[in-house]
């Protein structure tokens, strides 16, 4: 299964309730402001430490880039372009988005 | 007669008002357009000559981190409008420090030069505006 979560994880409760509902070999993909989820020395750092050892967990490089962002990226995130999206949508079934 | 003269004294004194205006932004830059849209009135609020503060709160500190790059996404990066700011008069400009520790930023990852406060502190400076707008 794949879930979805495009919310900032300062802004709302939705990456809490994502991480709480994904079981483990899930895959997780965070877009839009939810990417600023996996940044070095911010609040949420170790649970997203933590999620990602249960769980794939990806995050959207455009939308880091876009928020100067992407060189704050923790290891164990893997960054996808729009292409690697696709195919991870196309891999799994089925897909949550947490809107 | 006298009341036209009264109008135009009125006018005067219209004119002569100096407000103290907190705008608060407390949006990320790109995931809505609260961001774009608060910018834009402060931008509108400088024609006025007020007193103009700008406070970044929560999420709204993400619009200041430096190396921002639009490019991937399509969308216009506004994020180098703030440092226009200065020429339009608009030069104070606040971030929480509380917010900046959670998101694990300081100020040197900032495109322009902020005061940073504690949240007592802008507290403080809050309570002494005569209008606050939030974005």
């Amino acid at each position: 299964m794949l879930h979805i979560v495009n919310k900032s994880p300062f802004q709302t409760t939705t990456l809490e309730s994502c991480l709480r509902i994904a079981r483990p070999g899930s895959a997780l993909l965070l877009i839009e402001d939810a990417v600023y989820a996996v940044a070095k020395g911010n609040a949420v750092e170790a649970r997203v430490r933590q999620a990602a050892e249960t769980l794939e967990v990806y995050a959207l490089a455009p939308d880091l880039e876009a928020r100067g962002m992407k060189d704050a990226a923790i290891d164990g995130v893997r960054l996808i372009d729009y292409e690697g999206f696709v195919d991870l949508v196309a891999a799994h079934e089925p897909v949550q988005s947490w809107l | 007669m006298s009341n036209v003269t009264g109008e135009v004294e009125q006018d005067a004194n219209a004119a002569g008002v100096v407000k103290k205006f907190m705008f608060v932004n407390r949006k990320a830059p790109y995931g809505t357009v609260y961001a774009l849209e608060g910018l834009e009135v402060v931008l509108i609020s400088a024609a006025f000559d007020q007193d103009v503060s700008l406070v970044f709160l929560d999420d709204g500190v993400y619009d200041l981190v430096k190396g921002q790059n639009t490019k991937g996404i399509e969308v216009k990066n506004f994020s180098p409008t703030y440092r226009a700011l200065e020429g339009y008069d608009i030069e104070k400009l606040y971030v929480e420090r509380e917010s900046l520790a959670a998101r694990g930023l300081s100020q040197d990852n900032l495109i322009v030069p902020v005061e940073v406060l504690s949240a007592a502190e802008l507290s403080e400076l809050m309570g002494q505006q005569d209008v606050v707008i939030s974005f």
